[in-house]
């Protein structure tokens, strides 16, 4: 046992048969990511870590103290866990105001009414939602409803922050503001804290460390880069298939590491996300003529088969990875160290503003 | 221009068929009608004089006490009961159910009578419990309280186990994460939550007991000021004297129409 963090590596049969197994290892202060699609198994791993769900085998340790192993007869119950919990659908309690609902883990651990209602009106406050403690959830925005989650979970001043599809229930705008407030949430919270999400822009841009998990297995464990650089599964090829590229915009012009990379709309200005399909660029042996306005020269990395398809994986200036049919690639002659050329179309490339820079 | 077309068009989608006007109109006269026959024969100059009369005024109280009593037994033993029956996993639980549910479709008289043979003097349960105690149930303010209970408990059983079985039960567990014991959870989530559907049928328990007749005339009997409630009452007045039937009658129209519409718009949007 070397101090602090979150340490579990437990089986879970489900009464429907569905199987999870599961090695985590979170130490304080860093950001861990379960990534899969749904049905995976995410939601049973935070029901089995916060204590709504009895593993079957295995352990699950907090901070050095056991929560769960069947076999030594431990079962720590969900109320006296302190795992903080964001939940899918965030489960703010309908008949309570948010104040009620952000002070209710306190006042169940018997803190006094007034004393939770300060500490509640503190993290009301740290979520920039002074103005609407006194509101029901039903009257919430997606986003105010999230914060007040995200507060309601940190007032119990939890050992472990738990956050199950925070964002996957808001608009594409609203997203990607609030991703960069929950980074900077994580940031400050000093636990560790476990990241259930289907959205590989999410995981890439909050967790230091990513576990792929599909249907009840994890397949693959790394950092944002290794899992895009080399995905093993082809769900995962697929998942972070995406080139996902940040950089500032100006006039619709992209400046990343020295490159001017072309957007579609000229009026976009500021932080930005750009996802690029691989199936959107080409590759040529020679210099492309006509209308793609992103083209370069670089070298190939690598190349991965799948089936009847290829990925190749170029090198400086900008890393990228390109899907190209087999037969295009043997007739390319693809094979890494080769001198190409890639290019895609502005119009090919996807923007997100990024509140987060 | 698009919405200067569509605007007769939405007209007509919310218009009821005019089928579906008559039958339901005919409906709500076939309620209305006898209400007005009673309104009809009410002996409006009379009526201070009768409603001060000893009968009414003890049938009153009783038929209050009764239902009232009926009311909170039922929340006491029957919102657990309906916690069992939503979500405990037991054996012969459809059984249980359909017991719990027989009060709704028996004739209130066989309910009656079934008291009798478990809790009267020589009953079942009476007879030891007579023994023991002294105490005698039929025909007694406690019998008339057992009866209604009998009769309108499964109303507050059926109502609460629906809304126990429709509600996210991740809203439970959310609570419990944030450190609530399970006595909390219930207290300031499941029940609040519940809240609209418990009321409902504390309503309609009240209502059910409120009007009980068949079940408790079998088993506590008529005594005026002990077991005489305002049905039966107006079940021996009906023999006698018309005038006073006709104005409990009325007292029992304006207690319950009172009851069931305040509480409606308050309260009824979960039925």
């Amino acid at each position: 046992m070397n101090g602090s963090g979150l340490s579990a590596h437990f089986t879970l049969r489900r009464s429907d048969g569905f199987e999870l197994r599961l090695d985590l290892e979170i130490p304080a202060g860093v950001t861990v990511a379960l990534l899969g699609p749904n049905g995976a198994g995410k939601s049973t791993a935070v029901a089995a870590i916060a204590g709504l769900l009895p593993i079957d085998s295995g352990s699950i340790t907090l901070d050095d103290v056991v929560l769960d192993d069947p076999d030594r007869g431990v079962f720590v119950p969900a109320e006296d866990r302190q795992v903080g919990v964001v939940f899918q659908d965030y489960l703010l309690f309908p008949h309570l105001t948010v104040l009620e609902n952000v002070a209710f883990g306190l006042r169940s651990r018997h803190v006094g009414r007034e004393e939770a209602a300060a500490r509640a009106r503190e993290w009301i406050s740290r979520v920039g939602l002074d103005d609407l403690a006194a509101r029901r959830p039903g009257k919430l925005s997606g986003g105010q409803a999230q914060r007040v989650a995200l507060a309601r979970a940190l007032a119990t001043d939890p050992r472990m922050l738990l956050l199950d599809e925070p964002l996957s229930a808001l608009d594409v705008t609203t997203r990607s503001e609030l991703r960069h407030d929950l980074a900077n949430h994580l940031t400050v919270f000093e636990g560790p804290r476990l990241l259930i999400t289907h959205d590989p822009t999410e995981a890439f841009l909050l967790a230091d460390q990513i576990h792929v998990i599909e249907n009840g297995q994890v397949t693959q464990t790394g950092s944002a880069d290794e899992i895009r650089l080399r995905p093993r599964t082809r769900y995962a090829a697929d998942l972070v298939g995406s080139n996902l590229l940040m950089g500032t915009a100006r006039g619709g012009v992209v400046d990343i590491d020295g490159r001017a990379l072309h957007l579609p709309d000229q009026a976009v200005d500021g932080p930005v996300l750009l996802t690029i399909h691989p199936t959107a660029i080409s590759i040529h042996q020679l210099p492309p003529e006509g209308s793609p306005r992103n083209s370069w020269e670089t070298t190939i990395d690598r190349v991965e088969l799948l089936g009847s398809r290829a990925r190749v994986r170029t090198s400086a200036p900008l890393p990228l990875t390109v899907e190209v049919t087999e037969e295009a690639r043997s007739a390319l002659n693809l094979e890494p160290g080769s001198h190409v050329w890639v290019a895609f179309k502005a119009t090919e490339v996807t923007v997100q503003p990024d509140a987060g820079s | 221009m698009s919405t200067d077309e569509a605007r007769p068009r939405d007209a007509k989608v919310g218009r009821p068929p005019g089928l579906v006007v008559v039958l339901g109109v005919l409906g709500l006269a076939f309620f209305a009608v006898p209400f007005l026959g009673l309104l009809g024969r009410v002996p409006w100059s009379d009526l201070p004089e009768l409603w001060s009369s000893d009968v009414v005024v003890d049938a009153l109280r009783l038929s209050l006490v009764a239902s009232v009593s009926s009311t909170l037994i039922a929340l006491l033993l029957g919102l657990p009961l309906a916690w069992l029956l939503a979500r405990v996993d037991f054996p012969g639980r459809s059984l249980v159910r359909g017991v719990v549910t027989l009060p709704l479709v028996l004739p209130p008289v066989v309910g009656g009578a079934a008291l009798l043979f478990a809790l009267g003097r020589r009953g079942l349960i009476g007879e030891p419990l007579n023994q023991a105690t002294g105490l005698v149930l039929p025909f007694s303010t406690w019998g008339v309280i057992i009866a209604t209970t009998f009769v309108a408990m499964p109303f507050l059983v059926i109502t609460v186990e629906a809304a126990l079985r429709n509600l996210d039960r991740r809203y439970e567990g959310a609570a419990a994460a944030l450190g609530a014991k399970r006595w909390t959870v219930m207290r300031r989530v499941t029940i609040p939550m519940i809240a609209p559907s418990l009321v409902a049928g504390l309503v309609l328990t009240w209502a059910r007991a409120f009007g009980e007749f068949g079940a408790t005339i079998t088993f506590a009997g008529n005594l005026q000021g002990r077991t005489q409630t305002l049905p039966l009452a107006v079940f021996v007045a009906l023999e006698s004297d018309r005038a006073t039937a006709v104005a409990i009658s009325l007292i029992m129209v304006i207690v319950s129409l009172a009851v069931l519409v305040g509480l409606r718009d308050r309260w009824w949007k979960a039925l």
